[in-house]
């Protein structure tokens, strides 16, 4: 009994191994064919390509040696909304001085944001220090704080402040407890008190649209906080935020800070010296929530303040529809 | 009958009448009216309230402050009269520690009726952050409630023990449950050692977390940028009016019960005297941090403080404003100076007028100043430059109070409101007496 088993044994142990000595045999010798032939293709190309370096010169390169950059292609998903654009910091200048309160920039913001309710996320305000002092329109944005009282308060981080500057809204997170909005000195967040009926009112099909915070108000939802975003989703295409090209006066420039650049579309204008050569200010500064928004003076106005008056508006500033 | 027995009689909780009755029957409908209305505000939104985007909070939110202040009593006349060893406390205990449960949770739940959202309530613990009052809100209500509870609860056991045996005969029902409620108290050495070792702790503990508590409840205005709130007079000065209003809601309820549950002999004019004297107390270091709030600021109030305390001494909200600091406070003051402000039945009116004042008081710490930020209020409708509360608002808050009631009712229809044991210690009459006396 013992003996036949140990047989049995070698047996299997000596077939095992020739087998196994055949196999890497055949591994070898495949492997050996397949890098011949790859081998060959290498050789076959003598072909020169023309390329231009970085500095403007064309050079001539073997076409063999050049090699594709790995690209990280999935560059979209590791994109982080709550970090924002990478390297960019978004800032706005607005010229008083330009300002006629045409309110253009207000009906643009109000149709981008598909604003149904009854208070503009964007609004002109009638200002004047002291009875002396001229009046002036001020055109009011969010000013995306760096030190956004609105961020501080908010107890579930649905409110955020974004590398690039922004300060955004998560509305699918909010819990609706309008603590930011007491805490805005602005006065520029805005409460969905009841149900937005975009659908209704804009005649919008929102059905299958995922909200994001960084288009705010498509779609508005119900007890959530709203407010302007600096439109991210034009700047995403390139553009700029609707009142900047809305305005007919050019009285809004938007651009990046590290570039130093802001534009109102018309023209292109350096951020630091603009600020310098205009004396530019930021809208109570004495707070220390640093905005993002600068303001320019109204002074040497081409127009009268009283222009403005015809469209002023102390009770209304969001359209309704007829 | 010997004293003993008597007091147990004379102590343990009273069957309803046909008053009592009726009272909880109008606290059920009012509750329910709330419940409905709350209901339709869910489905709405809160459209359906007169809060706007400028008076952002309303009387949610004061109502909530009112609630938070008022649990603060179980704070200060248990532990504080208790670790100052104020004897003449016992009779009262009891009942404010009743009345600080149910405000404390009724507080829990108010502030959730202002939320929006209240579907999104678990991201206050998945999404927490530190830095935001209300997350420091949600951390101390939960603690002051169980706080409370242990408070209400420590004590309470050798009363179980003495109602369970109490019951034996006339309702075995009632009897088992006290003896479940009662651990098993036998009142030996031991259980008395643990006992008093757990309600010092409990009572040393429960006046930080009080006064946490209603600093949070400020800080919750404090730290935001909008005049009127950004005070820093604002922790003590919710202090002292929790102060007040938790007193006063003691002296009210107090009268009441000792009214209903014929508890004149245990309940005397000198426990009145003393509360008197206890809320003159109080009202009078409210009356000095609310200098330090109106009078004092006045002097060199910025132009956006000078409008709104403008419009609190002579403006639209100065009828209520001087209804609440004279009437409600100033003259209650100076009543209670006197030993005949200091009698039962004036006492409770005082309460009474003390309790209101502090509700609306709330309602002028609120609104006022979200009326008036920095910029001027336009481009909206002209009713968003007021606020009233709407029809909704008013029977959610009632409804919320009359639930306060009803937990408060409840409670003194179950609970000895004196505390039986404690009584019988310092009357120096015991069970086992009844040999002798008798």
């Amino acid at each position: 009994m013992e003996d036949n088993n140990k047989s049995s044994r070698r047996k299997f142990l000596d077939k095992g191994l020739k087998l196994g000595l055949i196999t890497a045999i055949g591994g070898i010798g495949l492997s050996k064919i397949s890098s011949k032939l790859n081998a060959k293709s290498h050789n076959n190309s003598s072909e020169k390509m023309e390329l231009m370096t970085s500095d403007g010169t064309l050079i001539q390169v073997d076409s063999s040696e050049v090699v594709e950059i790995d690209h990280s292609k999935n560059k979209d998903e590791k994109y982080n909304v709550r970090e924002g654009m990478p390297n960019r910091k978004f800032v706005m200048v607005v010229d008083l001085a330009k300002c006629k309160n045409a309110l253009k920039c207000q009906s643009a913001c109000n149709k981008g944001h598909y604003i149904t309710g009854e208070n503009a996320w964007m609004k002109v305000y009638e200002m004047q220090e002291s009875k002396e002092t001229a009046p002036y329109w001020m055109p009011m944005t969010c000013q995306h704080c760096d030190q956004p009282a609105c961020v501080t308060v908010c107890p579930v981080d649905a409110t955020f402040k974004r590398r690039d500057g922004l300060v955004l809204i998560d509305n699918e997170r909010c819990i609706g407890c309008r603590f930011c909005m007491a805490a805005c000195p602005y006065s520029t967040r805005v409460f969905n008190w009841g149900e937005p009926g975009q659908e209704i009112t804009l005649n919008m099909n929102m059905e299958g649209h995922t909200p994001s915070p960084e288009h705010a108000g498509m779609p508005s939802i119900k007890g959530t906080v709203d407010k302007c975003d600096f439109c991210p989703h034009m700047i995403d295409k390139n553009k700029l935020p609707h009142c900047v090209t809305a305005c007919p006066n050019g009285v809004f420039y938007f651009g990046d800070k590290y570039e130093d650049t802001v534009t109102n579309g018309e023209e292109t204008l350096r951020f630091k010296k603009l600020l310098k050569d205009k004396a530019g200010y930021r809208f109570m500064e004495g707070l220390g929530t640093e905005p993002s928004v600068y303001y320019l003076p109204p002074v040497d106005r081409l127009v009268d303040f009283e222009d403005g008056l015809d469209k002023y508006n102390k009770y209304q500033s969001v359209a309704k529809p007829e | 009958m010997n004293a003993y027995n008597k007091l147990v009689k004379d102590l343990a909780p009273k069957k309803f009448n046909k008053w009592s009755i009726l009272w909880v029957l109008l606290l059920v409908a009012v509750i329910i009216a709330g419940i409905i209305a709350y209901i339709d505000q869910l489905i709405k939104g809160q459209v359906v309230t007169n809060m706007r985007d400028y008076a952002l909070w309303g009387i949610y939110i004061s109502n909530f402050v009112f609630f938070v202040a008022t649990s603060f009593v179980g704070s200060v006349t248990v532990a504080i009269l208790r670790l100052t060893n104020n004897e003449w406390r016992t009779p009262m205990v009891r009942i404010a520690e009743i009345i600080s449960v149910a405000s404390i949770i009724m507080a829990g739940i108010t502030i959730m009726i202002d939320m929006a959202r209240p579907d999104r309530l678990l991201n206050l613990f998945i999404h927490a952050r530190l830095q935001s009052p209300i997350t420091w809100d949600v951390i101390i209500i939960p603690t002051y409630i169980v706080i409370s509870l242990l408070l209400l609860y420590f004590p309470l056991l050798p009363d179980f023990a003495i109602l369970k045996k109490y019951y034996t005969k006339t309702s075995p029902k009632l009897s088992k449950w006290y003896g479940k409620l009662a651990l098993n108290w036998t009142g030996s050495k031991v259980q008395k050692t643990i006992q008093t070792k757990s309600i010092k702790i409990i009572a040393l503990m429960i006046i930080p977390v009080g006064l946490l508590l209603q600093t949070i409840d400020a800080w919750l205005f404090s730290t935001t940028y909008r005049i009127g709130w950004d005070s820093n007079n604002f922790a003590p000065y919710f202090i002292s009016g929790a102060f007040v209003a938790g007193v006063g809601a003691l002296v009210t309820v107090i009268y009441i019960v000792r009214k209903v549950n014929k508890l004149e002999k245990y309940i005397t004019d000198f426990h009145f005297d003393r509360l008197g004297k206890f809320l003159a107390l109080a009202c009078l270091t409210y009356l000095f941090f609310n200098i330090n709030e109106y009078l004092i600021p006045a002097f060199t109030a910025k132009k956006g403080e000078a409008v709104h305390l403008e419009t609190l001494f002579t403006g639209i909200y100065a009828t209520l404003f001087w209804i609440v600091t004279i009437g409600g406070l100033v003259l209650p003051t100076i009543a209670l100076l006197f030993k005949k402000g200091r009698k039962p039945l004036p006492l409770f009116i005082i309460g009474v007028i003390v309790v209101v004042g502090s509700w609306w008081k709330r309602y002028i710490i609120v609104t006022p100043t979200l009326l008036h930020p920095f910029l001027p209020i336009d481009g909206v409708p002209e009713s968003w430059h007021h606020y009233f509360p709407s029809l909704h608002e008013w029977i959610i808050t009632f409804s919320t109070l009359a639930m306060a009631f009803l937990i408060i009712t409840l409670l003194v229809r179950y609970l000895p409101v004196i505390p039986i044991q404690r009584t019988a210690d310092e009357q120096k009459i015991s069970e086992s007496e009844k040999k002798t006396e008798s």
